[in-house]
């Protein structure tokens, strides 16, 4: 199913005429580097030592023509890691041929795509699998092979997804950071459906803008990114085996813009072979805009997030609150800060992060990020993290 | 969180048409407002644009940073414009873009793409007095001009660079304004805004925008070529170039809408 798309994309691009002199090509892309020092050693085996570091290369080439009716995007990842060999991993971000028309337009190839309005978690994000190595934040994501038909109508637009192919979440190895006790071993995964990892996704989304009102509503069905994970034995070693649920979900995001706030919700309704569970993100966010008569902002923000299937969920905030500020110099080096602390009501965990970055020069930008997680409870499927606190430095140079 | 700096960042309102409105009170209202209408009408009918824009920031010892930015402006019947920004440089934000329904009555509606995690963000537009991308034009300033967004006093006639001048105070009807008033100066022969002078909220003189070397398109649309921004105050001042001003590119609502928006080049 796979090659379907790299035909429709091959297919699709000889059939353009001559493209000779009409095509525009541009290179561009990033190379990050990374060093990661954590407070204490890790509490599993192999997880030995206090500093990591790595590199990440991102390119991105870009071609058009037919007069920016066509266009084709190619986006390869590579990430070199000092200690984890999980997290030595390649992807293709994007191999994506966009066609457009006067009221639609086709993508087709290798792509993402975000869907959602909260700040914590996006419960309707639910297209592409997490590049989970890559950070705690979620927002890193695996390029997934798809067909995507949007229609532009005046009521709202509508997509349409065909996802032929499935990306398994990455995690940690067993030299990572940041996992359980055992580690996710890949060759014991089993999926619902039965041709496994070739089983073709579909979903459809309507969006729509109108007033202060921005809202979408989706359907999905195929199989879960996220996976059950449980602990087996393989080779005389307990190793963690990942299941891929078949599963049909619908789901809404909806933001309202007034003034200064920001009022936001999403809510998902997932039918699994286990059971029926809704699970909501709601919150808001005011932004003090100019504090002290300076070019500062403050945004200060809270969330809420609650999943029906309580502490079995396999969800990240399943009963938890976030709370968050976010502050903006507004100077010539877009230095900008984030500080947010989520609470468990169920588990009593608290993890608090603070972030920040700022441009140095034209083509660089400096990031820190660091994350304390406290969990006095054993129970919670955070305390694997209790030895995780950790700050990392980030230089991303762009070309 | 790039991201979110940028969101209030970009709030440009941008774009084009101008900085540019005028007025008096009583008598002197009414004539500052007469001025503010005639610059109006003589700038309607464009229909669409599109422009590049190069601004170079200084800081008070002269080190420079440099802002690119394209942007498409779709002119709207009885209401504001609708524009599509699209950021080149610093090269962290390239690929990120910016839509604007302005409107003449109540809260522009703005969205923000961020290409890497390729998310649309809905942002509030009440930020009118905040820096755009850290140069020392606000969004307000770069706004387009309405003629409700003030109110008007005319001061005076002087002789300019460009012949005579009116000179017009412009008070700020958004309480979110940056500003207690504009001092802007205007040509009498064809209304282009040579001049204006920014008052901050303590009423001191805060900026100066200075504009050079107009051209005039279609036979009828003066735009300049060049801006300068000083501020008094800070020290720091930001140039402003356009370059490839083009109208009547038959663009339509439909080139502005969240699918246009993501895929901006």
């Amino acid at each position: 199913m796979k090659k379907m798309v790299y035909l429709a994309i091959s297919g699709g691009l000889l059939m353009q005429p001559a493209m000779a002199d009409d095509v525009f090509f541009e290179a561009s892309g990033k190379v990050s580097t990374e060093a990661t020092i954590y407070v204490h050693e890790g509490q599993f085996a192999n997880q030995d030592y206090r500093t990591n570091f790595s590199l990440a290369i991102e390119p991105e080439f870009y071609w058009d023509w037919n007069g920016q009716q066509d266009s084709l995007t190619f986006k390869p990842f590579f990430r070199k890691d000092q200690r984890d060999n999980a997290r030595t991993h390649a992807d293709i971000r994007e191999l994506n041929w966009v066609h457009l028309n006067d009221d639609w337009e086709l993508r087709t190839g290798i792509s993402s795509v975000f869907w959602g309005v909260t700040e914590f978690q996006n419960l309707v994000d639910v297209i592409n699998q997490k590049d989970a190595v890559e950070g705690l934040d979620k927002e890193h994501k695996l390029g997934q092979p798809m067909i995507n038909l949007s229609l532009v109508k005046d009521w709202g637009i509508v997509d349409v997804y065909v996802l032929p192919g499935f990306r398994e979440q990455t995690s940690a190895g067993t030299n990572g950071r940041l996992r359980a006790g055992a580690v996710v071993d890949a060759s014991t995964t089993t999926y619902e459906a039965s041709n496994n990892s070739k089983h073709t996704d579909l979903a459809v989304r309507w969006a729509h803008s109108f007033d202060v009102y921005d809202m979408g509503v989706h359907w999905y069905k195929g199989t879960n990114r996220t996976p059950l994970l449980t602990a087996v034995t393989s080779n005389g070693q307990t190793v963690l085996s990942a299941h891929y649920q078949a599963i049909e979900q619908i789901g809404l995001d909806l933001q309202a813009t007034v003034d200064s706030w920001l009022w936001k919700g999403e809510l998902i309704h997932q039918t699994n072979p286990i059971e029926d569970f809704w699970a909501s993100q709601l919150g808001t966010e005011y932004t003090f805009y100019g504090i002290q008569d300076s070019a500062t902002d403050l945004g200060v923000l809270f969330e809420y997030g609650k999943d029906q299937r309580g502490n079995r969920a396999n969800a990240f905030m399943q009963n938890d609150f976030g709370v968050g500020a976010r502050l903006d110099l507004n100077n010539t080096q877009s230095t900008s800060l984030f500080a947010g602390v989520i609470y468990d009501l169920d588990f009593h965990t608290t993890s608090a992060s603070i972030a920040g970055s700022q441009r140095l020069g034209e083509d660089r930008k400096l990031s820190f990020e660091a994350q304390v997680f406290a969990s006095e409870n054993s129970s919670d499927p955070a305390a694997i993290f209790a030895k995780d606190d950790y700050i990392k430095l980030t230089l991303d140079s762009y070309f | 969180m790039m991201t979110k700096h940028l969101t209030s960042a970009i709030i440009a309102g941008v774009v084009i048409a101008s900085i540019s409105g005028f007025t008096f009170a009583d008598a002197a209202e009414d004539k500052g407002l007469a001025i503010a209408q005639q610059m109006k009408t003589r700038d309607a009918g464009w229909v669409d644009m599109t422009a590049s824009m190069n601004m170079v920031l200084r800081n008070k010892n002269g080190q420079e940073s440099v802002r690119e930015i394209r942007m498409k402006v779709l002119e709207v019947a009885d209401d504001g414009d609708k524009s599509l920004s699209i950021f080149d440089r610093p090269k962290d934000v390239k690929g990120t873009a910016f839509l604007s329904f302005s409107h003449t009555d109540g809260a522009d509606d703005q969205w923000l793409y961020l290409p890497a995690l390729k998310r649309v963000k809905r942002i509030a537009s009440r930020n009118k007095s905040g820096p755009f991308m850290g140069s020392e034009f606000s969004f307000e300033d770069l706004a387009s001009f309405e003629i409700a967004k003030y109110s008007y006093k005319f001061i005076k006639e002087e002789a300019c660079s460009m012949g005579t001048c009116f000179v017009v105070e412009q008070y700020p009807t958004d309480k979110n304004s940056g500003y207690t008033k504009r001092i802007v100066w205007v040509d009498k022969a064809e209304y282009r805004m040579l001049k204006t002078a920014f008052y901050d909220r303590k009423n001191s003189l805060l900026k100066t925008l200075s504009a050079v070397d107009y051209q005039q398109y279609k036979g009828k649309f003066w735009r300049p070529n060049a801006m300068k921004m000083v501020n008094h105050q800070s020290k720091k001042s930001t140039d402003l170039t356009w370059d490839s001003y083009q109208f009547g590119n038959g663009l339509s609502a439909a080139d502005f809408n969240q699918n246009t928006l993501k895929r901006a080049r």
